[in-house]
């Protein structure tokens, strides 16, 4: 085939990086070569357009081992010990073909983490679908969930925690992200960096076949009408053999033969070699003819550009290459010394005795296009008042009810039963709680993690929305008593060429900077999704953030069911009565516009830092964040889990009811002490400067206001778990 | 004690039986899949997970592996085998315990606790449990027990029902049969009793921390038994 620019526009590049690609071989590319660009350039691999702000995060601290760069970031938990974490988005073949899309989204992320020796512990989701009304809506939850849960139990490792939104921006594009945790001993981390001359490049794992050719560059543009064409770009998982990859790389890890490691994931075979390569400042030369094949007759540029699941790139130590496959033997995989390292600097590859592909490393790494992309600044919208006459006539536990049973805010029960979160014999808290843990298997020390996004905020105001959505991930770290440590975060936003969703984009990543700087909850890994449109219309900007957290001994964590009648319910945090942006003001008095709550930094790390004093003393019961709906659903949400009521008394302060209970200011947790405690957890509250209010006392099966007005445990419960369930059972 | 746990190339449940059998006292060893001799024991246990992938029917290739023809040989001669969740279905398919499991009848995969009933205490895994209920868990996509009419007035005859899905009270009733299995069968026996399957994990049930403490009973119990 004849390379020319309208073949470069047809692989997704622009025509001045084709013109600049001619310019740095000082050649026409030839087919082969202008694929491995194509997919090196793109947006997915080469963050072209992410680069100049993600730079800004900070990603360094104490706890630090590794941040971005490598296959996931790396933090200390003490004692030897060390967790591997990262997320990653599979939004585009999650939309095309829901089972296969999800489910090597989950596959892809694991190997992630055991490319770097870590054993998988727990898995997390982040998934958003169109509106309920949608008529894919459905269809795609249930293939996602299907698949997520196909993999995920099948690997053996449990799906501890995880968030799902329902919002018409998703309507023609939902988002799965996928999160891994792995544990590895600090002195046994795997890194992708090559390193000496003329060592053998293993292939070991799957066959490469004509699966996923292009998903990369498919997941680098925006989606049309012909999307259903796309489907044979979704790759096609097995997970039993991601089992074994996983069991034969952690049975060679324990060895010293591995230089390097690398899994092919997106772009495959390209951008495995060519990572290691870059990263050791050698080159490397492969072999085409001894990379295993599913298919017959496969070219250079199918095999370079497939994206087959479960395979990785190894180097290994001279002389090592016997001892490594007995072991690949053992466990049916395929293993194959396909290349060698050099000294030329270049990618190097041979099929049928002929070179087939020469390109110097840094062209495609160091020299591929970065773009300082046109943004819009997004202006802090008006406050609206409620009016007096709006709410009036509300009947609160009607519109409690009503809440309970969002969609976003119902009990998620019907998709995380379908995923084994039990295997391991290590959960200690399951989903539905603030946030997943997990012990440390044979230690006294659990592990908590949380996945979190706010998109209605930060389409709000992405400024405070990349806050917020850090603080909350910091928040239910705390409740679940865990100190939070680091955070993953996957950037979804629509088209970087659109200069309000790239101004979405730079002013969310600047949010999220200034709070995880503030919060000491550095950025270690991560990845951006962008073109997460149909046609011109771009998603809500949707930063999900991975956040983990140590617990010292795991008798100390918290639940946040209440425990006990007659102890005391305080809320810890001020309630200044913000209604914009709620889901009262949004789903109850339907005015989709304001700001969203403020976020005071200041107030959420002393708050939070003065929560864990608290648990340190063994003084609280049960926590939990107050985030959508307010101190009403959180409340409502703790009677349900512990089947206890409570009476809740309005503080003497001057917002009204509705206000009070509905508002989504930030910096709040509702906690649960024995009374005779108060005076002790007062004093520590005043000495931090910690507002509280005295909400109420556990009793009952029913939810009491001042008293008065009440709605039975029972029917709270009913409204809060029938929706979802319903709803996938029409 | 001695037990042995195979472990077959897809099992990952296998850690956690191993974890739960030395627990309780148990000296546990892992047993490959592709060996051919058992180590001598008193128990032997096919833990959970998907064996060789399970794209086949669950537990059909594994029931075909090397170690499985002496693990028949061993239940033959009145050996204690019990399979847990895969392992049920690998029994199963080597047609060491009667009948089928059939995809849940939601067609989805479940994983939650689960009330069983114990049905038969008259053989070594249930003798002298002084509960009739106990609190287990249950993670399965492929659960739902079915067998043929003569099959099943087969198994009522000679007893061979373990345990069957019930509420905390012991009350049997569809509402209370998470997948669907034909008179809410939980696990069974062979005739002779010394080989159970089941689709619960006691293994995940051995500690407060976790789900519970049902399966801690279940493994004290067991152990004893076997003295």
């Amino acid at each position: 085939m004849i390379v020319n620019e309208q073949v470069a526009v047809d692989h997704g590049l622009k025509k001045d990086e084709y013109a600049k690609i001619c310019e740095l071989l000082k050649r026409t590319p030839n087919i082969t070569e202008l694929g491995i660009f194509s997919a090196m350039w793109n947006e997915h691999c080469s963050y072209k357009s992410s680069r100049l702000h993600l730079k800004k995060l900070p990603t360094k601290g104490k706890k630090v081992i590794q941040g971005p760069g490598e296959n996931a970031g790396v933090i200390d938990i003490e004692d030897n010990d060390a967790i591997v974490f990262k997320i990653e988005s599979h939004n585009h073949p999650s939309f095309i073909e829901p089972y296969q899309g999800a489910a090597t989204g989950v596959g892809g992320i694991m190997r992630d983490v055991f490319t770097m020796g870590a054993r998988p512990i727990a898995n997390l989701n982040s998934i958003h679908f169109g509106s309920p009304q949608h008529k894919k809506t459905k269809n795609l939850l249930r293939g996602v969930v299907h698949g997520i849960g196909g993999y995920g139990n099948c690997m053996g490792v449990p799906t501890i925690a995880g968030q799902t939104s329902f919002d018409s921006s998703y309507n023609g594009n939902i988002l799965v992200n996928a999160m891994t945790l792995g544990l590895v001993k600090k002195d046994k981390i795997f890194y992708s960096k090559a390193a000496g001359l003329n060592k053998p490049v293993i292939y070991v794992g799957s066959k490469t076949g004509r699966d996923g050719i292009h998903g990369a560059s498919m997941a680098s543009a925006s989606f049309d009408e012909k999307i259903e064409e796309k489907k044979p770009t979704v790759q096609v998982g097995d997970p039993f053999t991601e089992k074994l990859l996983l069991e034969a790389c952690l049975e060679l890890m324990a060895g010293d033969s591995i230089i390097a490691i690398q899994d092919m994931g997106a772009a495959g075979l390209t951008s495995s070699s060519i990572e290691m390569a870059s990263k050791g400042n050698l080159g490397i030369e492969i072999n085409l003819n001894k990379v295993p094949c599913r298919e017959a007759k496969m070219t250079p540029y199918e095999i370079m550009l497939s994206e087959s699941q479960e395979r990785m790139l190894i180097v290994l130590e001279n002389g090592k290459e016997e001892q490594a496959k007995k072991i690949f033997d053992k466990w049916n995989l395929d293993f194959a010394v396909i290349g060698k390292t050099t000294k030329s600097k270049k990618i190097e590859l041979y099929f049928d005795e002929e070179k087939v592909a020469d390109i110097p490393v840094n062209t495609l790494v160091e020299n591929s296009p970065m773009y300082d992309r046109k943004w819009k600044k997004a202006k802090l919208p008006k406050k609206n008042k409620v009016k007096k006459e709006d709410i009036k006539h509300l009947k609160i536990f009607d519109v409690l009810k009503k809440i309970l049973a969002n969609p976003n805010v119902c009990s998620k029960e019907w998709i995380w039963q379908q995923y084994d979160h039990t295997v391991m014999g290590d959960t200690i808290q399951k989903p539905g709680g603030d946030a997943g843990v997990v012990r440390v298997h044979g230690t006294n020390k659990a592990v908590a993690a949380s996945v979190d996004s706010s998109a209605i905020y930060c389409w709000a105001h992405p400024l405070t929305g990349g806050k917020q959505v850090v603080c909350e991930s910091f928040r239910n770290l705390i409740s679940v008593g865990a100190k939070p440590i680091a955070i993953t975060n996957c950037l979804n936003f629509g088209s970087p060429e659109n200069e309000e969703n790239m101004g979405e984009f730079v002013e969310c990543v600047q949010g999220i900077g200034e709070a995880s700087e503030y919060l000491n909850f550095p950025v270690v890994s991560g990845n951006v999704s962008f073109y997460n449109q149909t046609k011109d219309e771009g998603i809500k900007p949707t930063p999900a953030i991975g956040g983990v957290g140590l617990i010292k001994d795991f008798k100390n964590m918290i639940t946040m069911d209440f425990k006990e009648v007659d102890n005391l319910v305080l809320v810890i945090g001020k309630t200044e009565g913000h209604i914009d942006q709620s889901l009262f003001a949004r789903t109850i008095l339907d005015e989709k516009n304001g700001p969203p709550p403020e976020v005071n930094l200041f107030n959420e790390k002393n708050i939070g830092e003065t929560l864990l004093k608290l648990i340190d003393n063994n003084l609280i019961k049960s926590a939990h964040d107050v985030s959508l709906g307010g101190i009403i659903v959180a409340v409502a949400k703790m009677c349900i889990k512990g089947k206890k009521g409570i009476n809740i008394k309005k503080p003497k302060y001057l917002i009204n009811e509705i206000e009070y209970l509905f508002a989504e200011d930030q910096g709040r947790y509702i906690i649960e002490i024995n009374k005779k405690n108060l005076k002790k957890v007062a004093d520590i509250l005043n000495k931090n400067a910690v507002h509280f209010d005295e909400l109420g006392i556990i009793g009952g099966n029913k939810l009491y206001i001042n008293d008065k007005t009440k709605v039975t445990i029972d029917e709270l419960s009913t409204s809060n778990k029938s929706w979802l369930t319903n709803y996938m059972s029409k | 004690m001695k037990s042995s746990v195979i472990t077959f190339p897809g099992s990952n449940c296998d850690r956690d039986i191993n974890v739960a059998l030395k627990k309780f006292g148990f000296k546990n060893k892992m047993v490959w899949h592709a060996d051919v001799e058992l180590p001598k024991s008193d128990l032997v246990v096919l833990p959970g997970g998907f064996s060789y992938g399970d794209y086949l029917r669950c537990g059909s290739m594994a029931s075909k592996s090397k170690i499985m023809q002496s693990v028949i040989n061993f239940a033959n001669s009145g050996g204690m085998v019990m399979g847990i969740c895969n392992g049920f279905q690998i029994l199963v398919e080597s047609g060491l315990v009667p009948g089928v499991l059939l995809r849940n009848k939601y067609l989805e995969f479940i994983c939650k606790n689960v009330f069983v009933k114990i049905n038969n205490k008259q053989n070594k895994y249930f003798k002298n449990v002084d509960n009739e209920v106990l609190e287990f868990h249950i993670a399965h996509n492929e659960g739902n027990y079915f067998c043929s009419n003569d099959q099943l007035k087969e198994i009522e005859d000679n007893n061979q029902i373990a345990i069957k899905y019930c509420d905390e009270n012991g009350k049997i009733e569809d509402q209370f049969n998470p997948n669907g299995s034909i008179k809410n069968i939980a696990g069974i026996f062979n005739k002779e009793k010394n080989v159970l399957g089941m689709m619960p994990h006691p293994e995940r049930m051995i500690d407060t921390s976790l789900s519970g403490e049902d399966g801690s009973l279940f493994f004290k119990n067991l152990i004893n038994n076997l003295k």
